[in-house]
């Protein structure tokens, strides 16, 4: 029973809604109330029904039981375009916007305000535009084209447009994934301003000091359920994820001393017009060492240049020794390399083909017999790998389309642990993962190092990168501004240093 | 939670997995591929009992002289389509490899063995250029090939005028509509290397590492890339077949007719596309099988067989062969009705309202 939210005057109301699709059930009995002025956390593992609900609330989905209610009145949405008119806005992690028109353009894309002669009123769209984000304490040039705005911004569009059609209720999906600490504490100011106009916000969001900060309630799920909510004062975070994966999580971050051998990959001077410059490092067998830096401040761009997906145009890799070619991922991975991109769903895996042929990829060269190729050998090939990591799923031909992310990472990891590679690359290991997962995950890196594999982790979590790396490269604008061993590497010391010439504080940056 | 490790996987502790979700009949029987086949068997039943002379020894044999270009080109047009490309420009192709083999022979004097080779080697050529200009230029393939479908025919044509070479010699201009096993027999030579090209590309497509880059690439070209997948050398290397097979086609159509034209073949790509099509090829890539499209091709050439057997004119032979291709289009929805619904009653059921949109 959601006690604490204040009932009366829900301003959100879900209760014991339920959603199956086949005969899979994404959401059994999901309740939520959201009180109007409050900011309120929905939390659980991938897979809880987080999302399914958002999709009930915003009209993508229908349900197939259970009460939903706005402002106190039952409501049934058969499309976005009813939740929107009844006053319900959803922000997802990526925006969806139309890169070519403006920002305004895309504001009021459908409802552009009409002078004389049915012509649109552009100076009355862009006046109002400013308003809007004058509003919200922003800066961003109405008349620019939306395309190149960073996703913080494109996040504050969506929200201005919210705004305009006077939403009464915000959900934000997993807003501040994709955001560096500054972006995150801008967000926050204006979800805080949405809050004090008596605006009604749910926020998603895997980060549990976020959540903490921002938000007043919290309501927890878990395998499509509702398990509590409770006033944020009132909780704490291990009673929060204990709640989240109904068993106490062993630690976050089990990075065991691995014995460090030989280097294995060298990179030397590597720099691409723009993006890095003059980058050289190493990393040795047993060893993991960190990106860390800010988003966008060129590390992934480094990490697929090493791999040979992008170009380079100055510099070399080495992996034990021999040089890499460049531009060639085929050679990367003969080389001995392995490569687990930041996004699974466009870059990590094909989620249109089975598990098997995607666990399959990269090693299938070798699966042949007589110069054919099976979905018979596909199948012992990726079927041990997909158990090593747990994949779950009811069969190999199963597509990845309707996995959660930790699942689909499983099968990305899968795929590359099959190549038995030297050298692991990996972006983001646990970005969109939820709790459980992650901490199999690093678990998993560790374990790997342990056995010899040299590591090179990217990611954007400072807890993550201070708790797995033996070593902490940080970079800033395209150049590596410190190298940090293991005792060295506080938060403060990988912040200035990410922000080495950037003058304004981060603080906060993602946790 | 988890214990994974490095370790090579063996079958100790880790989890087991049934290789298919579904019976082995399901995964057979409930495809687009299969629909083909069983609408083939069924026109072709159907016309064998009741269209007069449908069941007569010519029949069979001049069905495959003519749909003999549409089956040698449908099988790299089937490997283009998957990548999420296609190949407009195959009967310029057709139409240059004529009019090179009239003037190499005709003209020059060369032996048709050496104009033929020579065809095949400017064929490859051809499809080399739209090769490179989708695959490393990054130019959309629809653009590329409309352009050259008008540059290779405009130079077929240049090549001959309106003129047409007819004196081929009798023993090759023969050899075209040979019969594989005598005369009765209802099977024409060109099928022997139809039969060779069909077993390299089946082996090419479903039984290589080849083939599931094609598919990987259609599907999630980013993805095939990050994998090692050589999404450039793949994409040229199929518009290289397309070409090289389209002149070889072009051969076999100059020489069954014994008449080398510019303008020969012409508009014969949009039947190939739609046979493929027909076959359960998707047209936005990731999706078909070979045997699919060979049947698409026979169904279509069953259908205006029997058609013309019935004195029936072209243009309603095109109205049934075009209302075939919407309904197959159609029946990808309808099958994957099917499916769902057949897996909701097999797993007993849970009321679902609305048809589910996310399941394919």
């Amino acid at each position: 029973m959601p006690g604490t939210a204040p009932e009366g005057g829900a301003a959100l109301e879900l209760r014991d809604v339920a959603k199956s699709f086949g005969s899979v059930a994404a959401l059994r009995s999901g309740s939520l109330s959201v009180g109007p002025g409050s900011i309120h956390a929905l939390v659980g593992e991938n897979g809880a029904g987080k999302s399914t609900l958002v999709k009930i609330v915003a009209g993508v989905r229908r349900r197939d039981s259970g009460v939903l209610r706005l402002h106190g009145e039952d409501v049934d949405f058969g499309s976005t375009a009813e939740s929107k008119a009844a006053g319900v806005a959803v922000i997802y992690q990526e925006p969806t916007l139309f890169p070519d028109l403006s920002v305004t353009e895309n504001i009021f894309l459908g409802r552009q305000p009409l002078g004389r002669g049915r012509r649109i009123d552009r100076a009355a769209m862009y006046a109002e535009a400013e308003r809007l984000f004058a509003g919200l304490g922003v800066h961003i040039d109405p008349r620019r084209p939306a395309q190149g705005l960073s996703i913080a911004d494109q996040q504050i569009i969506e929200i201005a447009k919210a705004i305009s059609l006077d939403a009464s209720v915000l959900i934000m999906d997993e807003p501040t994934a994709a955001l560096s600490g500054v972006e995150v504490e801008r967000l926050f100011a204006v979800a805080r301003g949405l809050r004090d106009e008596g605006r009604a916000l749910v926020f998603i969001s895997h980060r549990f000091d976020e959540v903490f900060e921002l938000c007043d309630t919290v309501t927890v799920m878990r395998d499509g359920e509702y398990v509590s909510t409770d006033a944020i004062a009132e909780t704490s975070v291990p009673q929060i994820v204990s709640r989240m994966v109904g068993r106490e999580v062993a630690e976050l971050f089990p990075k065991t001393p691995a014995e460090i051998g030989d280097v294995v990959l060298e990179v030397e001077g590597l720099s691409s017009l723009g993006t890095f410059h003059d980058v050289s490092f190493s990393v040795r067998a047993g060893e993991i060492v960190g990106l860390a830096g800010l988003v966008g401040a060129g590390r992934s761009e480094i990490a697929r240049a090493v791999f040979g997906v992008d170009r380079y145009d100055a510099g070399a890799v080495r992996l034990a020794g021999t040089p890499v070619p460049a531009r060639s991922p085929r050679s990367a991975i003969r080389a001995g390399m392995a490569f687990v991109p930041e996004d699974r769903r466009k870059q990590g895996l094909v989620t249109d083909a089975s598990v098997a042929r995607n666990v399959a990829a990269v090693i299938r060269r070798g699966l042949s017999h007589a110069g054919l190729l099976t979905n018979r050998d596909e199948n012992r090939a990726a079927g041990p790998w997909a158990g090593r990591l747990e994949v779950k799923t009811s069969a190999l031909d199963m597509h990845a389309t309707t996995m959660s992310g930790g699942n689909q990472q499983k099968v990305v990891l899968a795929k590359w642990l099959a190549t038995e590679p030297r050298l692991l690359i990996i972006d983001e290991p646990t970005r969109g993962i939820d709790v459980g997962t992650k901490a199999e995950v690093h678990r998993l890196l560790s374990d790997l190092a342990g056995q010899g594999m040299a590591i090179l982790m990217i990611s954007s979590e400072l807890p993550e990168v201070l708790g797995m790396a033996d070593r902490v490269l940080v970079v800033c604008e395209g150049r590596i501004t410190a190298e940090l061993p293991r005792d060295e590497a506080t938060p403060e010391a990988v912040m200035h240093a990410a922000t080495a010439t950037v003058h304004h504080t981060a603080e906060g940056i993602s946790a | 939670m988890s214990t994974a490790t490095l370790d090579r996987p063996d079958d100790r502790a880790a989890r087991a997995y049934p290789a298919y979700s579904r019976p082995l009949w399901r995964r057979v029987l409930l495809t687009r591929e299969f629909a083909v086949i069983a609408l083939l068997v069924a026109v072709y039943s159907y016309s064998y009992a009741n269209v007069p002379n449908f069941d007569g020894p010519l029949t069979l044999y001049y069905l495959f002289l003519d749909i003999a270009p549409i089956l040698l080109i449908a099988l790299p047009m089937t490997l283009v389509i998957i990548t999420g490309e296609i190949d407009l420009s195959v009967a310029s192709v057709m139409g240059l490899s004529s009019a090179l083999v009239g003037v190499l022979h005709a003209d020059a004097g060369w032996s048709l063995l050496a104009a033929a080779l020579a065809a095949i080697v400017v064929g490859a050529v051809c499809g080399a250029f739209n090769g490179f200009l989708v695959a490393y230029v990054g130019l959309p393939s629809l653009a590329v090939t409309i352009g050259t479908l008008a540059l290779y025919r405009g130079i077929a044509q240049g090549l001959l005028g309106t003129k047409a070479i007819t004196d081929f010699p009798d023993r090759w201009t023969d050899l075209a509509k040979e019969r594989i096993f005598g005369d009765g027999s209802s099977y024409p030579m060109i099928l022997i290397p139809f039969v060779v090209l069909l077993v390299l590309f089946a082996w090419l497509l479903h039984f290589s590492s080849f083939g599931r880059g094609v598919y990987e690439i259609g599907l999630n070209d980013e993805a095939a890339h990050f994998s090692g997948v050589d999404v450039e050398r793949t994409k040229l290397l199929l518009f290289v077949l397309a070409g090289a097979v389209s002149a070889f086609a072009g051969i076999y159509f100059t020489l069954r007719f014994g008449s080398a034209r510019g303008d020969n073949a012409n508009g014969l790509e949009l039947q190939v596309i739609a046979a493929v099509l027909l076959g359960g090829v998707s047209i936005f890539g990731g999706r078909g099988a070979l045997h699919g499209v060979v049947a698409g091709v026979v169904l279509i050439g069953v259908i205006s067989s029997a058609m013309r057997l019935e004195q029936q004119t072209v243009n309603k032979i095109n109205i049934v062969i075009g209302a075939l291709l919407v309904l197959s289009v159609i029946s990808t929805t309808l099958l994957g009705w099917a499916q769902a619904f057949l897996s909701r009653r097999g797993r007993g059921a849970t009321t679902s309202s609305g048809p589910s949109t996310n399941e394919r």
